[in-house]
């Protein structure tokens, strides 16, 4: 079938016209039908809009005239712009939101010829852990549907998960690809902070969000961040340094390659399965030639708390823009303009996005920003140089991405501190702004488990390769639950 | 009682850039409503700025001319507030690095004494937008054409102690920024506006009182009356035995008071942190010593090579350096003049033109006029061609664009008579014909030579040669 496929069979099948991206398009459209009711990954589907493109992508492959990717289905998170529909970001505020642009990865999607299948469910301004923020309802984990998929991008993460979509786009400030990808048992590169313009994806926290991929596997990951990587001048945080052909190192040896292991990654409140998988997985790299280290990164117990100040105070300011004056929701019946940006904004806004919006106020306020963002700013600096340190004797990192497999729905909700403790893992790798992905390690009571490898700024290569290079030898990564 | 003013300044200039500071929409004044505000002006979610670099150039140039500090790194700022004609909720602003540091200006008092004003710092930052209530009953309107237009905020030291020398300062900024071209200086049309502190403490205090804000004021005229009416405000206050509250106020020009807008307890938090959607701006020494270089002659300079290398007074040096439109004028004059004397060109500048000019409403560069035909018209004055007097019937004409200086002096036949026979010819028949005249100057009524001369003129249409009709004259009455 050809939904078992990965992207890059897929492409290879649309370009020896074996099949054509408009059947290969109706099959997931079909899929999403029958599935998406009970996972509620998309928030929108744009099926005329699907098979148009989808008919566009058949006349170039016919014309010779393709890139491997297109013709490729794909979903997109809802947090990237798409001009003429919908944009929603997981909340009320944009829920009458029709995005007048393109973000520059949609852009650059569409000049590679994939076809946007629609815009996936997501934690409300990319805030959450279980996509249980969104306005549009909780997204379930195919493998469970009672569990959550991890979240901000749960609903990527559930579409290609039950391979209802073949690969989709996501977002991830703290952990937003990565740790859904775990959950939910599939491969989530989030690259380098700069790497991918953020230029139309909507803002969480500026100095962390990053665009990235989920995928069926990091061969796939690396097809599409060779479309969406570069340089952009409509984002001055996007880096000007050279993008190379990810898929060209994939295969490449691990002989001599050095991981680190990280000691306060591995101590207690780590789940036993989770803690046995990881372990299996360094017997089988010792295997294929690579060599382990221990190293430290001593500032790692300081990195969540930095990071719920950083992330608040910049989305405080991020969010400022829904006020109800210009687009978005607006309140019935203001009555003068305070009632208008208070209603508009309480009525708008979910709970956890409050929450944050007066976290970051608070923490920005005069006499306070001293002693909370300006400390925040010089923690992030040692956890960087932690890193930065390590990386001198090492190639890449490899820790768990979260502390357990999927937790239920509900599980953990009213507590936010244990929601913001499910990203421990992956918190200091935007903080630090290095590329990492999370790749599927094994099952705990038939649940996925993810490992994540962490790399250099920019060296995305070396991370796809050692994932790849795991993924030619296990076959965790195709596996998806049986119902779909 | 005698209170001393405690005044400083922060003077908003609008910088002359053809599009906005952080987008690529335009920035020309007077468009419909909205018509040039783009995804990012408009804040849509998504958008991200970026640096329009020429405004770097303009803030960097207004600093070096002013002797100042520039930051090697810089950093924007947000400054977080709710407003309808805020966009994004927060302006992008500089805060605690920015671009211009601490820098000087001096001023002539009206004493003619110089005064150092020291300037604290200059920053970058967006404009706001506007909002419109006129003609909208029950609703307000929201125009975004202004939000990002680029700003350089002037901040000063609090140096002026008076009305005069706060628009002293203004005047001499004024005239700077338009010298170096970073800013049209409109003031009606909000390119130069400024913001007043002012305080009273007691002559010879140490310490400064409390002050007040006054927002926005954007005429010199204004600046002056809200001024006067804060220090009566102030001073009635203290000498009733009151506390002056620190606040914001505005000036309304029409009642010519100024009024509270909020007290300092409500002022906002602004919540400012450094904008992580924008690197910090890193200037080189190879791009300040480029500015250094491109640096235009400065008012000051220009005045006082004028005085030393032309021999014009202060008068003159003062008013032609004023405007570079000007000097560029008086200059290209002088090197179509054929060696006349630059004070006679500063003259025609200073007097007929400007007063056509300012008759018919004109700035120097549309005059009718341009700096090579008042140079010819000048070098026909020093030639002897015309007089002085004659010229100013020359001027009419170029000015209704009646042909060259040379075509209309040959038209109107207006070439002055310098043949000795044709002159003396005419003082004998004028002599001949007014004998109790001639009777009169001889016995000592010297007045009477201006009338001679004035016959002569008459017949001759003013074309005689002054000072040869004088030397003529005086030899034919004496004789």
């Amino acid at each position: 079938m050809m939904h078992e496929k990965s992207i890059s069979e897929l492409s290879q099948l649309l370009h020896d016209k074996k099949i054509s991206s408009k059947e290969l398009t109706q099959h997931f459209l079909n899929r999403i039908k029958q599935f998406d009711k009970a996972l509620n990954s998309f928030i929108t589907v744009t099926e005329e809009n699907a098979l148009k493109q989808a008919d566009n992508a058949d006349k170039k492959i016919a014309a010779g005239d393709a890139h491997p990717l297109t013709g490729i289905p794909i979903a997109q998170k809802d947090i990237f712009c798409t001009q003429g529909v919908k944009t929603t970001c997981g909340s009320k505020m944009l829920d009458n939101f029709i995005a007048p642009y393109d973000a520059t990865v949609i852009e650059k999607c569409n000049a590679t010829g994939l076809v946007m299948l629609g815009k996936t469910n997501m934690d409300e301004f990319a805030m959450g852990s279980s996509n249980e923020t969104s306005f549009y309802g909780a997204v379930k984990n195919p493998w469970d549907t009672t569990r959550t998929p991890g979240g901000s991008s749960g609903g990527s993460a559930a579409a290609v998960a039950s391979r209802i979509a073949p690969i989709a786009t996501g977002t991830d400030t703290g952990g937003s690809i990565r740790q859904p990808a775990a959950l939910s048992g599939i491969t989530g590169l989030k690259p380098t902070y700069g790497r991918v313009s953020r230029y139309g994806m909507i803002a969480f926290a500026s100095s962390l969000d990053c665009g990235g991929v989920l995928s069926q596997s990091a061969q796939d990951a690396a097809l599409l961040l060779n479309v969406i990587a570069g340089h952009d001048k409509k984002d001055s945080t996007s880096i000007h340094h050279d993008v190379p052909d990810y898929t060209k190192t994939l295969t490449d040896s691990l002989k001599g390659r050095v991981i680190g292991l990280p000691e306060e990654y591995f101590t207690g409140g780590l789940n036993s399965d989770v803690e046995k998988n990881i372990q299996d997985s360094i017997k089988l790299y010792e295997k294929l030639g690579a060599t382990f280290k221990k190293i430290s990164l001593p500032h790692t117990d300081l990195a969540t708390s930095a990071y719920y100040v950083i992330a608040p105070a910049e989305a405080s300011s991020n969010l400022a823009r829904y006020d109800g004056v210009r687009y978005g929701y607006r309140c019935n019946h203001p009555k003068n303009l305070e009632d208008l940006y208070k209603r508009s904004r309480s009525e708008g806004f979910g709970e956890e996005v409050q929450r944050r919006i007066m976290i970051g106020t608070y923490v920005l306020s005069s006499g306070f920003y001293d002693a909370y963002y300006l400390k925040a700013q010089k923690i992030r600096r040692l956890i960087r140089d932690d890193f930065m340190h390590a990386f001198n004797d090492v190639d890449c990192i490899l820790t768990p991405t979260a502390p357990t497999p999927a937790f239920k729905l509900g599980e953990k909700s009213q507590d936010p501190v244990a929601m913001y403790l499910s990203d421990i893992f992956t918190i200091a790798v935007n903080l630090a702004g290095l590329p990492g992905i999370s790749i599927p390690a094994g099952f705990s009571n038939a649940l996925p488990v993810g490992l994540q490898l962490i790399g250099k700024p920019f060296d995305e290569a070396t991370i796809l390769n050692v994932a790849h290079q795991f993924q030619l030898n296990t076959d965790w990564h195709k596996s998806f639950p049986t119902e779909y | 009682m005698t209170w001393e003013t405690v005044i400083g300044l922060e003077v908003h200039v609008q910088l002359a850039t053809k599009t906005k500071i952080f987008s690529g929409a335009s920035t020309a004044f007077g468009a419909e409503p909205n018509t040039q505000a783009c995804a990012v002006d408009l804040g849509l979610p998504g958008v991200l700025p970026v640096l329009n670099e020429e405004t770097v150039k303009l803030a960097v140039t207004f600093g070096l001319s002013v002797g100042a500090q520039i930051t090697k790194c810089s950093v924007f700022a947000r400054k977080n507030y709710f407003y309808p004609d805020l966009p994004k909720g927060y302006q992008i602003s500089q805060h605690n690095l920015p671009i211009v540091g601490e820098g000087k200006l001096d001023i002539t008092l009206d004493d003619g004494a110089t005064k150092t004003i020291r300037i604290t710092r200059a920053h970058l930052e967006e404009d706001a937008g506007k909002s419109l209530h006129e003609g909208l009953p029950n609703v307000s309107g929201v125009d975004l054409n202004r939000a990002g237009t680029p700003l350089l905020e002037i901040v000063s030291e609090p140096d002026m102690r008076s009305s005069s020398e706060a628009v002293a300062y203004l005047k001499k900024l004024h005239q700077l920024v338009r010298y170096l071209g970073i800013s049209d200086g409109n003031m009606q049309e909000g390119s130069f506006r400024c913001d007043v502190n002012i305080s009273l403490r007691k002559m010879g205090a140490d310490t400064f009182g409390t002050r007040a804000e006054i927002k926005n004021v954007n005429s010199f005229k204004f600046v002056e009356q809200a001024i006067e009416y804060e220090i009566d405000r102030q001073k009635e206050i203290l000498e009733n035995g009151g506390t002056i509250i620190q606040e914001t106020r505005q000036y309304d020009p029409d009642e010519n008071i100024t009024r509270s807008l909020r007290s300092k307890e409500n002022a906002p938090d602004y919540r400012y942190f450094p904008d992580p959607d924008l690197l910090p701006v890193v200037v080189s020494d190879a791009y300040l010593a480029s500015i250094l270089e491109t640096l235009p002659e400065l008012p000051w300079h220009k005045r006082d090579r004028l005085k030393q290398d032309y021999d014009l007074n202060d008068y003159d040096a003062e008013f032609i350096s004023g405007q570079l439109a000007i000097a560029h004028y008086f200059e290209a004059a002088l090197k179509n003049a054929n060696g006349a004397k630059p004070k006679l060109i500063a003259n025609w500048i200073a007097g007929e033109l400007s007063a056509f000019l300012n008759k018919h409403n004109l700035s120097i560069e549309q005059s009718p006029i341009n700096a090579k035909q008042l140079g010819e018209l000048v070098a026909r004055i020093h030639d002897n061609t015309i007089s002085n007097n004659i010229a100013k019937q020359v001027f009419e004409a170029l000015w209704n664009k009646a042909g060259s200086v040379d075509e209309i002096i040959e038209e109107k036949g207006l070439k002055q008579i310098t043949d000795t026979g044709a002159i003396e010819k005419m003082i004998d028949t004028i002599i001949a014909n007014n004998p109790n005249q001639v009777a009169d100057y001889r016995a000592g009524k010297e007045k009477l030579f201006g009338f001679f001369v004035g016959l002569v003129m008459k017949e001759t249409k003013g074309k005689a040669n002054p000072a040869q009709l004088n030397a003529l004259l005086k030899q034919k009455l004496q004789s």
